[in-house]
């Protein structure tokens, strides 16, 4: 079943219960963050919990979305981390 | 506290094997693992929607299924989701701390087995970093858990996986666009004298050319003795570079997936403290183990790719090793009945690590990756090149946790997952001395990150003030 | 003779006195550990620090306000030379307390401590509400806090990589992985390493922190210091939350919270534990309850360099003239004072600080 999600205020509709990094990849979102240090674009590496690339933002916490599952309502943002030097 | 006689941390071959066999010789055991299902990478979601796609993933995954199932149907408790972020050795065994949805739990164990598997060699060539580029792994677990193939694809680098990754794909309906492979004839023809794993050696071969002439079949592109990757794009992958056949091509693509093969995951027992030796062959730190998976402290064992590369096969009979010799330091088999149930998990150990030599000659890492260029990124976290690294090598750092401090390469989130090999081969080719010697990170707790609101809680009330700074 | 001065120990001290030397003309050569040597150069908090140093002992007080009025000069010219921005803050820190009675307990001994320095101690006491004006994460359960104006911050990583850097740069040399055995003075001074490499040198400073402990007595000092391990916590990066540093908790240059800091007498062991980890955990979300949602993504444990009374040595040996023991735990705070005014007091210059009362005769 499909369910709404945002990304970054964007509304989406993503399968329930799968994995998030690779719905979010599947409806077309490559960059997932930009770095806190140099503010280039990332997205997931390894799907498997170890890389941290694919960090999201939800509920004010910065979690790994490829170990997280798609639920109804979830709120998606790019992590707030400042690029060096921009504070 | 919960205890139990065993805790196993990770629920892929080697986990799910040792856990079945202590809990059936009459161990309480639990199995901690990240996943919602068990599996591990390489079974990944076997027994939830994996098992569907064996048409696409083909039969050897499916013996992951009957592996699962007798897990299922043991004693041993199986915690899903279950991040493991803290391991303390102390008397009798050790405590292990993980987080479930964000709330933290302890247990303590007799005796704990390391099952944390395998992790993609870094591969730091130029955009390595760039959205599109993943893992092989990668690409199998999307296939695996989610059913999705990455579109347009190019698959780049050296080993068997990649043949195995490309005719899935092609099963599933979108080959990869091409197969750039950074080994050559010649590494494949040095390998051959190292062929000596008899009629076993020669099965892997054999599948491996049926995957082979299965890629033909689909007519997918396959290049060799590929040199100078780089993935190009601005923002995004657009396309992968390289030189072979003496001249550069080009391959415009939307993903790249990168493989230089897999390395033992190293990252719980380097913060335990354990001894690790270079092995040469696998061209990684490998912890020192004794016949049964019993690591450099006593009651704390390591099995499957964790202790060395050698695939699932060798994975689920070594976690089979480690459970027999628990139990019967636990009193619950004796010596004569391990020794019974060894014999033959040892014979298929012997002959699953006989083929790696040649695996290994065959498929060598790619010199670029061994010795990056000096603008290309090593550590992904903190965006440091591989010539900042030789410049403070040149300021006197002669091991990797000097070059942290004076760099902060490996000092991100993944905690130097995917760049300390990295590192420690670009200081040991610096200083003209051995891996062994050279080192590698100090890891330290936690061993993924948590809050500090999770953190905060695990002590009891009334002592969280001892310890108070200032 | 290969050098003028040998250092033994390649940390912030070690490096700060080394790039002083060699600025001054010196030749200098500094013998370093290896990558798995105690380094509290890599372990500390990384604050230029005057408050609650010194009290009971106002010498000490003045010599970290020195040190503290040096280190933005000090910070320039080293920036220049290895190409770094240090990330120097000096606009004053803070000591958060929890409770009114353990801050009212402070400002009594910061009042003594003012009256004894003529004066001359700038801090002030803000309640929770003055505090959160200035610091608006810091929570309800924070009774208030000491601001001191001579307080500030470096990013002492940077700070190692370019003392390092421009000491090379100016000619200097650096044995990494050495560690020196025994030493003798035929002539001039003999290092002899364990890895069989001998250095030649007219006059050598020790300043290899707990590695004092074992070469010490060969060049004729006590030496009298101990490990006292401290644990650090350190968040993912995160967006400007902090205006100031405090003692416990800083945002670094880079974005990530650093929080300390412990202090516990467990000889030479620089692991981490749960418990401690915890509880700075705990009270760092009870000063700043936002910090709750933030990762950890790496937590470390360090040794402190500690003498009896917690100050500095600074002791020219009597048995082997031209040997100096300098030791302290305060090496990023007392940096610029090392690099600026040590090298005049190793040379016997008029114009040296008078440092008599950080000798070792104090503890005899």
């Amino acid at each position: 079943m499909l369910v709404p999600v945002t990304f970054e205020g964007a509304e989406m509709m993503l399968p329930e219960g799968a994995n998030l990094a690779a719905a979010l990849l599947a409806a077309g979102v490559g960059a997932f963050r930009t770095t806190p240090v140099s503010g280039a674009a990332r997205g997931p590496y390894c799907m498997m919990g170890a890389c941290f690339e694919c960090l999201i933002e939800i509920s004010g916490a910065t979690r790994q979305a490829c170990m997280m599952q798609v639920q109804a309502g979830l709120v998606i943002a790019k992590p707030k981390g400042r690029a060096n030097g921009a504070g | 506290m919960e205890q139990v006689d065993l805790g196993v941390i990770g629920a892929g071959p080697a986990g799910m094997a040792a856990a079945t066999i202590a809990a059936t010789a009459g161990l309480s055991v639990v199995v901690l693992d990240e996943q919602p299902a068990m599996g591990g990478q390489i079974y990944r979601a076997v027994a939830s929607g994996g098992a569907a796609r064996t048409d696409i993933l083909g039969k050897d995954y499916l013996e992951g299924a009957g592996l699962a199932q007798d897990l299922q149907a043991s004693t041993a408790r199986h915690l899903t989701e279950a991040v493991v972020w803290d391991i303390a050795p102390q008397e009798g065994g050790v405590a292990i701390t993980y987080s479930h949805k964000g709330i933290p739990a302890r247990i303590e164990a007799k005796r704990l087995l390391l099952a944390t598997g395998a992790l993609e060699r870094p591969v730091p060539l130029p955009g390595w970093t760039l959205p599109g580029v993943m893992t092989a792994g990668a690409g199998q677990i999307l296939l695996k858990a989610s059913g999705m193939v990455a579109p347009r694809a190019v698959l780049a680098g050296s080993g068997p996986l990649l043949y195995l990754l490309a005719v899935q794909m092609a099963r599933a309906g979108s080959p990869p666009l091409a197969l750039i492979e950074t080994q050559s004839l010649r590494d494949q023809l040095a390998a051959a004298p190292r062929l000596a794993g008899g009629i076993r050696g020669w099965r892997i071969l054999i599948k491996g050319l049926g995957l082979l002439a299965e890629l033909r079949r689909h007519g997918i592109r396959r290049i060799t003795g590929a040199r100078d990757l780089e993935v190009i794009g601005t923002g995004r992958a657009e396309g992968l570079r390289f030189s072979a056949q003496g001249r550069a091509q080009e391959i415009a693509c939307d993903t790249v997936l990168l493989h230089q093969g897999v390395v033992p995951n190293t990252q719980a027992s380097r913060a335990l403290g354990l001894a690790h030796d270079w092995h040469a062959g696998q061209r990684a730190f490998v912890p020192r183990t004794d016949g049964w998976g019993e690591s450099s402290h006593p009651g704390i064992f390591i099995a499957g790719d964790g202790a060395g590369i050698a695939g699932a096969k060798a994975a689920a009979v070594a976690g089979q090793l480690a459970g027999l010799q628990i139990a019967c330091q636990l009193g619950a088999l004796d010596r004569a009945a391990r020794d019974a149930k060894a014999q033959p998990a040892r014979k298929t150990l012997d002959a699953e690590r006989s083929i790696r030599p040649f695996l290994e000659a065959a498929y060598p890492v790619a010199a670029q990756i061994l010795c990056p260029a000096d603008k290309t990124l090593v550590c992904r976290c903190e965006e440091v090149t591989a010539g900042d690294v030789r410049h403070w090598a040149g300021l006197g750092c002669k091991g990797p946790n000097q070059t942290k401090a004076f760099g902060r390469v490996g000092m991100g989130p993944c905690q130097g997952r995917y760049c300390g090999l990295t590192v420690t081969e670009i200081l040991s080719h610096s200083h003209n001395l051995p891996h062994s010697q050279i080192g590698a990170y100090r890891i330290r707790m936690p061993l993924k990150p948590v809050t500090l609101g999770e953190l905060s809680t695990v002590n009891a009330p009334e002592d969280a003030e001892e310890g108070h700074p200032k | 003779m290969q050098a003028d001065y040998a250092i033994i120990g390649g940390g912030v001290v070690g490096l700060s006195l080394g790039w002083g030397l060699i600025r001054r003309g010196h030749k200098v050569i500094v013998i370093d550990g290896d990558d798995g040597s105690f380094r509290a150069s890599r372990g500390n908090f990384g604050l230029v620090w005057v408050q609650s140093k010194g009290i009971g002992a106002p010498h000490y007080a003045r010599w970290s306000q020195r040190s503290a009025g040096l280190w933005a000069e000090f910070a320039v010219e080293l920036g220049a030379g290895s190409n770094t921005d240090l990330r120097l803050e000096q606009r004053g820190g803070y000591d958060f307390h929890l409770d009114e009675e353990s801050l009212a307990a402070k400002v009594a001994q910061y009042d003594a401590l003012r009256h004894e320095l003529g004066g001359d101690y700038p801090f002030e006491v803000l309640g929770n509400n003055a505090l959160r004006r200035e610091e608006p994460e810091v929570g309800p359960k924070v009774a208030g806090a000491i601001l001191h104006h001579q307080d500030g911050h470096v990013n002492p990583l940077k700070l190692l990589r370019a003392l390092a850097a421009d000491f090379v740069g100016l000619g200097g040399q650096i044995l990494s992985a050495e560690h020196v055995e025994d030493v003798t003075k035929p002539d001039g001074f003999r290092l002899i390493c364990r890895s069989g490499h001998v250095v030649e040198a007219g006059k050598v400073v020790l300043s290899a922190g707990l590695g004092a402990m074992a070469l010490g007595p060969k060049l004729g000092f006590k030496a009298p210091v101990r490990p006292q391990r401290g644990q650090v916590l350190i968040t993912e990066k995160l967006p400007k939350m902090m205006n100031r540093p405090s003692g416990i908790i800083r945002q670094v240059d880079e974005g990530g919270i650093q929080i300390g800091d412990s202090k516990e007498e467990v000889g030479l062991d620089d692991s981490t534990t749960l418990h401690t980890t915890a509880a700075i955990a705990a009270r760092a979300v009870a000063v700043m309850p936002g910090l709750a949602q933030a990762q950890l993504v790496r937590s470390w444990g360090a040794l402190r360099v500690m003498s009896p009374d917690g100050l500095p040595i600074y002791q020219k040996s009597t048995t082997m003239p031209g040997a100096a023991l300098v030791t302290c735990h305060s090496g990023i705070t007392l940096a610029a004072a090392h690099a600026r005014l040590l090298p005049a007091w190793l040379e016997g210059a008029e114009n040296a600080p008078d440092l008599e009362k950080f000798g070792e005769q104090r503890f005899s």
